[in-house]
């Protein structure tokens, strides 16, 4: 046997110890495991929706009126809502749209948001901090959701300017996490050798600093997904976000809503997927943070 | 620093951020697409009356001259009128008000008895069967939506087992107290009337203990963590090799600064509570400012979206005034150093 194949070898388990080392931390806590699970399973559904839905055809515009308003049974597990419509399909639908949401909204958020937050922290003191901080905490001194239903009634509500809108109020928060690494790692000796040596502004910001910040970045994304989808399902829940018949799991909530005490499928399963999804990115977020700060301890 | 170098430097920077709002809140309103005058006098009013009225809201001058417009007439108490209800905004948000904050300030009161009691039993009996149910109840507390448990109270006490109103402030049945801060307990308690207060109260608690519940369950979180931290610190285990009585290290000694976290995030806390009243208080009927908003924001109703907003904004940062200052005063390093005490 060949000592580079036993160094090799030695180099593959190294790494299996490692993933593995990582992913027994991560499995310790039972919960990260079922959050975990729960968002593949829903990711699964998600993508899937027109092939394991079994009626995609009631995600749209479709009436049944002769199969109105059923119960619960073996033929619509959910039950159908008052056009005749099965709750399940539209729910896994429902699932579709709101995970194309939070990707988008994240992919238009961090950017800005950790690029303003490394300028600010390492600039600290600066005019040019100050002016992004305060724009900052302007933009955090309302509630969220009060800001961003404003934007999505004054913009026509559907599911893109409700993603703008969504969008707008969401940048600060990565912008203040970047913020506060950046600016505690400014002083730190790898950066200022970095700054001895000659390295420019641009180098230290993305290669010194930014890889620092990235566990952190994406441990809040995992968390947010779940955020995102809840404050999407919000905005459509009172008629400003996605409209229908698009089945937005907000306003399947609203509409089911109308038939209450009666016809409770209608509200409360989809009231019971919001839930679900947002409890699984959570429980998925709270799991790889542990994972990752144990990491860098 | 003294205590009052710090309150002023707080002060002074809330109103740095509460000209930003107005700001932030005008350019809204004004710089996104549709034209306001249009929208307040719909589409079939003739080119002529609309050019009128743009004159009259200053519509044709720069940015900042009808900024500065506005902001005059906001600082008179005078936000223009309703485009939907023709009423004059300021007198709408006076009426609908007070029931906003009646039912915010109660869920704000659920939210900061229950947090830190269950909190800190949570961390009295850590790792045992009361910890380990608490802290499942507390994942899916904050996962849950306000609407959500809003509709499942809504079934369950209101529909099912019928004990609790679902509809409304007060039965009709009962004549209301008269009308001093518009919070109906509180105004039936001044008044001596017990019956319309119990019956102002059955109609609170619903609503309230739904938008209380998310953010409680996080602040049981944050205070079993802040006291299971400061439980292994070595001040601790001195205190009670020194045989001072445990009853007096968990309240003075471990429970004391173990509020810090839980006081700071109760500013954000707050957002949640006032950002979903906006959704709860349609599922209730509730008469307050934030069903009031959401009407507004179907009607595209600019002056009064834009008052409505910029009073929730200035209800948070009167919030987030005094959780710092409650903060400085539990944590004696923010008030000496005077570091701004930003969570």
């Amino acid at each position: 046997m060949s000592i580079e194949g036993s160094e090799y070898r030695g180099f593959l388990a190294r790494r299996r110890e490692r993933i593995g080392k990582g992913w027994h931390k991560f499995s310790r806590n039972p919960l990260s495991i079922v959050g975990l699970t729960a968002v593949l399973l829903i990711i699964f559904l998600a993508v899937f929706a027109p092939y394991v839905a079994p009626y995609p055809k009631h995600a749209g515009k479709f009436v049944n009126f002769a199969e109105a308003s059923q119960p619960p049974s073996w033929k619509y597990p959910f039950g159908t809502d008052v056009v005749g419509r099965d709750v399940l399909s539209r729910i896994l639908f429902g699932y579709r749209f709101s995970l194309v949401m939070a990707v988008i909204v994240l992919a238009l958020v961090v950017p800005p948001g950790v690029v303003l937050g490394l300028i600010a922290g390492y600039l600290k003191g600066k005019w040019i901090d100050t002016i992004i901080m305060r724009i900052t905490d302007i933009f955090l001194s309302i509630p969220p959701l009060v800001l961003a239903l404003a934007i999505a009634s004054i913009l026509t509500p559907n599911l893109f300017n409700s993603m703008i809108a969504v969008s707008l109020m969401w940048w600060p928060w990565y912008c203040r996490l970047v913020y506060g690494i950046t600016s505690s790692l400014r002083n730190e000796f790898f950066v200022q050798a970095a700054d001895v040596i000659g390295a420019g502004k641009g180098h230290i910001l993305v290669r010194e600093i930014l890889p620092n910040c990235i566990s952190p970045i994406f441990t809040k994304m995992s968390l947010d997904v779940g955020w995102v989808i809840l404050l999407g399902a919000s905005l459509s829940f009172v008629g400003l976000g996605a409209q229908p018949p698009k089945p937005g799991l907000g306003t399947m909530v609203a509409d089911g809503m109308k038939y209450l005490p009666d016809q409770w499928w209608t509200a409360i399963f989809p009231a019971i997927a919001i839930l679900i999804v947002v409890l699984a990115f959570n429980l998925l977020g709270d799991g790889l943070r542990d994972l990752l700060t144990a990491e860098e301890v | 620093m003294a205590f009052s170098t710090y309150l002023v430097r707080r002060l002074a920077q809330s109103l740095v951020i509460l000209v930003g709002l107005s700001i932030l809140i005008f350019l809204i309103a004004r710089v996104m697409p549709g034209d306001p005058a249009r929208l307040a006098l719909g589409p079939r009013a003739p080119k002529d009356v609309v050019q009128r009225w743009r004159e009259w809201m200053h519509l044709d001058e720069p940015l900042y001259v009808q900024y500065y417009y506005w902001l005059v007439d906001t600082f008179h108490g005078s936000f223009g009128q309703s485009l939907y209800t023709r009423r004059d905004v300021a007198i709408d948000v006076k009426t609908f008000l007070p029931a906003t904050m009646e039912l915010v300030l109660f869920s704000g009161l659920i939210m900061g008895v229950f947090g830190v009691l269950l909190g800190a039993i949570s961390a009295r009996y850590h790792d045992t069967w009361i910890d380990n149910a608490l802290r499942v109840g507390t994942y899916v507390g904050v996962a849950t939506p306000a609407f959500v448990f809003a509709i499942f109270f809504l079934l369950l006490f209101g529909y099912l087992f019928q004990i609790l109103p679902t509809l409304g402030r007060l039965e009709s049945t009962i004549t209301p107290p008269p009308v001093m801060t518009g919070m109906i307990t509180i105004d039936s308690l001044i008044t001596g009337n017990f019956v319309a207060f119990l019956d102002a109260l059955k109609h609170l608690l619903m609503p309230a203990i739904a938008l209380a519940l998310g953010p409680l369950a996080q602040e049981i979180r944050i205070t079993r963590s802040g006291m299971t931290d400061n439980m292994l610190k070595p001040y601790i285990a001195v205190e009670k090799a020194q045989g001072i009585p445990d009853r007096v290290i968990n309240f003075k000694y471990l429970l004391k600064p173990s509020l810090i976290p839980t006081v700071s995030i109760m500013g954000l806390d707050f957002a949640a509570l006032l950002g979903n009243a906006f959704l709860v208080e349609g599922i209730f009927g509730w008469p307050g400012l934030s069903r009031y908003g959401i009407q507004a924001m179907i009607q595209k109703d600019l002056n009064a979206i834009t008052a409505v907003v910029l009073v929730i904004g200035v209800i948070f940062i009167t919030v987030n005034i005094i959780v710092d200052i409650v903060v400085a005063y539990l944590d004696p390093r923010i008030r000496l150093r005077g570091r701004s005490g930003m969570s």
